[in-house]
C-alpha cells in the first residue's frame, strides 16, 4: 500500500474511516465561514429545516467584506439580517470594514494547521497555505453544515507542483500562479488538489504562499494546500488558540502528476481580459494604457504587498492618466501598512485608500469602471463584467507590476524601478 | 421515477463562468426571481426572453467556473430552466444545481445544437435529441447526489434523512 497525500490524511483524520483518492466520504469540518454576498442564502436554506440552533455555533464565522460599508437599502438590510441570525445563534461576526474573509479567518487563528475549513467563498482554498484543507461551497452545503456539522466530499487526488531554481528580482507568488495557470489552463486542476513545493516555496514568505492558495481554485482545483514550516508556525505564533498537528505527504504518497516549475526563468506577467489563463509576458502587452490600477483583495492585499507597491512609488506620483485604489485586505494589514510607512507613501503618491473588505473586485461598488476602461488589478479573476461592468476589460498581475505601471500610466515591467 | 423532462436546448460555449452566469452586482437579493432576469446577461441580453419553461442550457467544458456563488445555480432554475447540460462542469457549480435539485447533467454536447428539442430521462441518464433522432448517454451521478436530486435537493434529502448516507 502506497502512502498517503496531506489531503488523503486530512480527510482521513476528519472521517470515520480511512480514505484515499477516489473514495466518497463524509467529514466532519472545524471551521464554517459565510460572507455577506452568500451568507443570507445559507440564513434562508437553514431556516427551511425548521431547526433553532446551528450544529456548532462556536464554529461558524460571519465575515461581512463584499459590500462593506454597504452601498444601498439592499445590501444593508442583508447585513442586518445576518448580524440578527448571529446574534441569536451566539456566532461570531466580523463586521464592516475588519477586511476580507478569508485574511480575517486566517489573521484570527481560526484556521490552523491539519483542519478542514469549509466557506460560502471559491477563495476559501487560500487557508492551503496553513496547511489546512480548505474548500469553496455553495450556500445551500453550507445550510447542510448549519445543520449536521458535516459534508460529504469525494477525496480528490493531488496534483503536485514543485517550485524550483529560484526567483528572480521582480517576479513574485503572483507570477508563479499566472505561470500554472496558463501551463495547466482553467480547468487543468479541476477535481484536483494542489500541492505546492520545493526550494522556491520554502523561501517564499507566508504572504506570498497565500497567493499561491488562493490562485488554486483559478485553475478549478478543489484546494492548495501546502506542508506547514518554521515559517507557517511562526506566523501562527499568537494566533492559535488550540493545539494542532501539522501534516506532511508520505514520501511514497500517491500524486496524480506533478508539475515542475523553474521558476529563474519566470518574468512579470499579466492575465489579459477575459480568462486568468490568457497570460502573457508583461513586455507583450507593455505600453497599453490603463485607466484604473487596484491594489489590495484576498489575494495581494496585505502589508507585504503595500510594502512593494510603496517602494516603487514612494516619493513620486501616480500618472495623472490613472486611478490608483488602494484597499488594505484587512485593518490589521491596514495598521502593518500605517506603521511601516507604505500606506503614507501610496496615499501621497495619489492612491486612494479603500476601507478594508473585498473593495472593487466583485463589482459591487467604490471603483466600477466605465465602458471600455482598462482595469489593472491585484485580484485574481478577470472575468468580463466582474468588475461591475461588462464593457470594461481587466487585467492581472503582481503589486510591482501594478505599481510601476501607475507610475507610468501603462502597462509597465517593474523590473524597471527596482 | 421521475417524468422525462422535455424542452429546447440554448447552446453556449466553453468556460462559461459565474460571473457571466449572474453577475456580482445583482447578487445582494434573496428575491431568487430577480436573479433570474439577470441571466447570463452580459454574454445574451435577449436568452431570459427566450427561455420557455423547461428549456434547457447546452454548454461546452467547464461549466459554472468561478465564483462559489449558488445564486447562479438559482438564477438557472429560477429562469426556468429545466437542466443544464455540459461536456463537464466546475466542481461547486456541479453540487450546487444538484442540491438545488437542478439536474446538472454530463454528456457530448457536440451532439446537440441550438434549438435542438430534447427528452431527457433522468433515472436512466440518457437523453434523446428528438430533432437529430440521436440517444447520448450521460455520465451518471453518484449515489448520494442521486438521492439529492431525487428528492428534489439537498434541503428536502436532509430533512428526510437527517443525515448523509452514501
Amino acid at each position: 500500500m502506497k502512502g498517503k497525500t496531506i489531503v488523503e490524511k486530512i480527510i482521513s483524520s476528519h472521517s470515520k474511516e480511512e480514505v484515499r483518492a477516489g473514495d466518497f466520504t463524509v467529514v466532519s469540518v472545524d471551521i464554517a465561514m459565510c460572507h455577506d454576498a452568500t451568507g443570507p442564502a445559507v440564513i434562508k436554506a437553514f431556516e427551511e429545516f425548521g431547526r433553532k440552533k446551528v450544529w456548532d455555533n462556536e464554529k461558524i464565522v460571519f465575515v461581512l467584506d463584499h459590500a462593506a460599508p454597504p452601498p444601498n437599502e439592499r445590501a444593508s438590510n442583508l447585513h442586518l439580517m445576518m448580524r440578527d441570525f448571529a446574534e441569536r445563534q451566539g456566532i461570531k461576526l466580523f463586521d464592516v470594514g475588519t477586511g476580507v474573509c478569508h485574511q480575517v479567518i486566517m489573521e484570527k487563528g481560526l484556521i490552523l494547521p491539519g483542519e478542514i475549513a469549509v466557506g460560502t467563498d471559491s477563495h476559501t482554498c487560500t487557508y492551503g497555505a496553513l496547511n489546512a484543507f480548505a474548500f469553496g461551497i455553495g450556500s445551500t452545503d453550507m445550510s447542510g453544515v448549519f445543520l449536521t456539522g458535516k459534508i460529504w466530499l469525494k477525496v480528490p487526488q493531488t496534483l503536485k507542483v514543485s517550485l524550483n531554481g529560484g526567483l528572480p528580482k521582480g517576479v513574485y507568488a503572483k507570477d508563479i500562479a499566472l505561470k500554472l495557470i496558463r501551463t495547466i489552463g482553467v480547468e487543468g486542476a479541476d477535481y484536483l488538489a494542489l500541492e505546492f513545493s520545493g526550494d522556491v516555496l520554502s523561501e517564499l514568505p507566508m504572504s506570498e504562499r497565500f497567493v499561491l492558495s488562493n490562485m488554486s481554485i483559478e485553475c478549478g482545483a478543489k484546494a492548495g494546500i501546502m506542508e506547514a514550516d518554521l515559517k507557517t508556525l511562526n506566523w501562527l505564533k499568537g494566533k492559535a488558540r488550540r493545539r494542532f498537528s501539522p501534516i506532511r505527504s508520505d514520501g511514497d504518497a500517491n500524486f496524480i502528476d506533478e508539475i515542475h516549475i523553474n521558476c529563474s526563468t519566470l518574468e512579470p506577467l499579466v492575465a489579459i481580459p477575459h480568462s486568468v489563463d490568457n497570460v502573457h509576458p508583461v513586455k507583450e502587452v507593455e505600453g497599453t494604457e490603463i485607466d484604473q490600477i487596484f491594489i489590495g483583495t484576498c489575494t495581494n492585499g496585505r502589508a507585504e504587498d503595500l510594502e512593494v507597491a510603496a517602494a516603487i512609488l514612494a516619493g513620486k506620483k501616480v500618472s495623472p492618466k490613472v486611478r490608483l485604489l488602494i484597499c488594505p485586505a484587512s485593518q490589521e494589514e491596514l495598521f502593518k501598512s500605517l506603521q511601516t510607512g507604505a500606506l503614507k507613501a501610496l496615499l501621497e503618491a495619489g492612491g486612494i485608500l479603500i476601507p478594508p473588505g473585498c473593495g472593487p473586485c466583485p463589482g459591487t461598488h467604490l471603483g466600477i469602471p466605465a465602458d471600455g476602461e482598462k482595469v489593472l488589478s491585484t485580484a485574481n479573476r478577470n472575468f468580463k463584467g466582474r468588475m461591475g461592468n461588462n464593457k470594461a476589460f481587466i487585467f492581472l498581475a503582481s503589486p510591482a507590476t501594478c505599481a510601476a505601471s501607475a507610475l507610468t500610466g501603462k502597462i509597465t515591467d517593474p523590473r524597471r524601478f527596482l | 421515477m421521475s417524468s422525462p423532462l422535455k424542452g429546447r436546448a440554448f447552446k453556449l460555449g466553453n468556460n462559461i463562468n459565474t460571473d457571466y452566469i449572474i453577475a456580482g452586482k445583482y447578487t445582494k437579493t434573496l428575491d431568487y426571481n430577480s436573479l433570474a432576469e439577470h441571466l447570463l446577461e452580459d454574454l445574451d441580453p435577449t436568452l431570459v426572453k427566450r427561455i420557455n419553461r423547461g428549456d434547457f442550457l447546452v454548454a461546452g467544458r467547464n461549466f459554472g467556473c468561478g465564483s462559489s456563488r449558488e445564486q447562479a445555480a438559482i438564477a438557472i432554475k429560477y429562469a426556468g430552466i429545466g437542466a443544464v447540460l455540459a461536456k463537464s462542469f466546475a466542481r461547486i457549480f456541479f453540487r450546487n444545481a444538484i442540491n438545488l435539485g437542478l439536474p446538472a447533467i454530463t454528456c457530448d454536447t457536440d451532439k446537440i445544437d441550438e434549438g435542438d428539442e430534447l427528452l431527457i430521462d433522468i433515472d436512466n441518464f440518457e437523453i434523446r435529441n428528438l430533432t437529430k433522432s440521436l440517444i447520448i448517454p450521460a455520465t451518471p451521478l453518484n449515489k448520494v447526489m442521486r438521492d439529492i436530486l431525487k428528492e428534489g435537493g439537498l434541503i428536502p434529502y436532509l430533512k428526510r434523512y437527517g443525515d448523509f448516507f452514501l
